[in-house]
């Protein structure tokens, strides 16, 4: 990234008389939305700052060991915001813990394995974000259809198990049906790449100078780990995640507790 | 012999006593109607015949040993229950009909599939049937069909006949009846007294969750 595409900070300054349009336009209609967009325009400056400082010192700091450190405090994180999505699932934080960190590791293991990129903070921290917050939504989503269907569906659950059939074989459908909505956001937007969107990352890397025909091959990149990581979480989260629907004598465990 | 003993059984769903004290032991050949005003507990009951449920208090013995001593899909398929609003799953009949057989890794036996819907009087083309497009009564004698499928040794059945008519009715108490003197344990929940009385060698009565009666018919 070149010295031509840096954007000068009292070009940023002049900028933000964008945000006044947003104030200009709240103001005018009465939407009373002042306060909350000049809150969050300081919030995200703030945090922004905060976050580049961080990862400068990051990104120099070229410890494995600290990178590894930075990717679980990040699973940790995804795994508890999944998890609240699913408060009926008594162990939602370790079985989030551990479909994200399985997907994660499975997915860079073959990138830097095919050389695409390194175990260096710089490559691995905003990959690493990227696919553990798109396995945080999807887990989310599947808990909550998950959760929706063992309350909805107990006379269809409780009629196979009074046919003698295993937990498993009961929630067969449920548990499939999770996964499919935790996938169906990923597939989707892959579908409409570069038709309805141009993503954030590629359009980055166009604005700071890369060829398109360069940034699209990393686009490429991204959507194959986000499509293979999700596919691992939401598949391993819910697996793991139904038993929790049944106590030990494989029954249902009752309405009020969920 | 005692197949299911109740010995002081409650259970209780944390706000409220659904069942509460129930003592009686089901023998083996018997066939107890039950009966009692809506809300009672009779379904409750049932639910704890089949381990679809635990007691909350009290003891439980199958065949004289804790329920618990026994693996929970083992018991279900010997102590079949058919719900008071039958549920079909699927698309088809059919896939209701092979379920049993996929549960035991067996592959679907057709002449008995075939013996046991004239039993009831239907014919195998509903196998091919949309669920959707089925009547009420229909559903609840494929839901019949599907939990006999494997003869069980105890027979569950919550006012199965409440939505048949007079004709469908006595089919169901036929096919109910045979499978009787073949040996199955029939407990049956009805609100028809008279059905009540009918077959049975035993009428349990049950209200506000507990035992009000059990009249031996000899
Ligand atoms: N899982 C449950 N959660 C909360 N309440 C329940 C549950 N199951 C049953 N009950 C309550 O327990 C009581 C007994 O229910 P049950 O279904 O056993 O009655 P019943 O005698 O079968 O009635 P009916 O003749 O109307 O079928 C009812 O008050 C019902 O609301
Ligand atoms: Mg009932």
């Amino acid at each position: 990234m070149n010295g031509s595409t840096t954007i000068h900070v009292t070009s940023l300054m002049i900028a933000s008389s964008l945000v006044f349009v947003t104030l200009f336009f709240s103001y005018w209609q009465k939407l009373k939305l002042e306060k909350e967009t000049i809150i969050s325009v300081v919030r995200a400056v703030i945090q922004l700052v905060a976050v580049g400082y961080v990862l400068n010192f990051v990104f120099g700091y070229k410890n494995p060991a600290f990178t590894t450190l930075l990717l679980l405090f990040m699973t940790f994180n995804a795994s508890y915001n999944a998890a609240k999505r699913g408060k009926a699932i008594k162990r939602g934080l370790l079985i989030s813990f551990l479909s994200i960190a399985v997907g994660t590791l499975v997915t860079l293991f073959i990138l830097i394995l095919t050389g695409i990129i390194k175990y260096e903070p710089n490559q691995m921290i905003p990959i690493g974000g990227m696919i553990i917050s798109n396995s945080m939504v999807a887990l989310g989503l599947c808990y909550k259809q998950m959760t929706a269907d063992f309350k909805n569906k107990r006379d269809e659950i409780e009629t196979k198990l009074a046919l003698g059939a295993d937990i498993l074989l009961s929630s067969k459908k449920i548990i499939r049906d999770a996964i499919k909505t935790g996938m169906l956001p990923t597939i989707d937007s892959a579908k409409t790449l570069g038709i309805v969107s141009l993503p954030g990352m590629m359009t980055g890397l166009i604005l700071a100078g890369i060829p398109p025909i360069e940034a699209i091959k990393y686009q490429i990149m991204v959507t194959f780990m986000l499509l293979s990581t999700t596919a691992i979480s939401s598949f391993i989260s819910c697996y793991l995640a139904y038993h929790e629907f049944f106590n030990s004598r494989k029954q249902l465990v009752d309405r009020s507790e969920n | 012999m005692s197949l299911l003993e109740f010995t002081n059984v409650s259970f209780n769903n944390r706000e409220e006593d659904i069942l509460k004290g129930i003592s009686v032991s089901i023998n083996s050949g018997d066939f107890m109607s039950i009966m009692g005003p809506s809300g009672s507990g009779k379904s409750t009951f049932l639910r704890l015949c089949c381990h679809l449920i635990s007691p909350t208090d009290g003891t439980l013995l199958f065949h004289g040993q804790p329920i618990d001593n026994f693996e929970p899909t083992d018991l279900r398929k010997k102590i079949a229950y058919c719900f008071q609003t039958p549920y079909l799953f699927g698309d088809r009949v059919r896939d209701n009909i092979e379920f049993p057989y996929i549960i035991r890794n067996l592959p679907v036996d057709d002449a008995r599939v075939k013996a046991l819907f004239s039993s009831f009087q239907m014919t195998t083309d509903y196998l091919e049937k949309e669920i959707k497009n089925l009547s009420g009564g229909e559903k609840q004698r494929i839901a019949l069909i599907r939990s006999l499928l494997f003869t069980p040794e105890i027979l569950l059945l919550d006012e199965v006949t409440s939505a048949l008519d007079v004709a469908n009715t006595a089919i169901v108490e036929h096919v109910v009846t045979s499978l009787h003197n073949e040996g199955t344990t029939i407990l049956w929940i009805t609100h028809n007294p008279e059905q009540g009385k009918r077959h049975a060698n035993k009428v349990l009565t049950i209200k506000n969750g507990e035992i009000q009666a059990l009249e031996t018919i000899l």
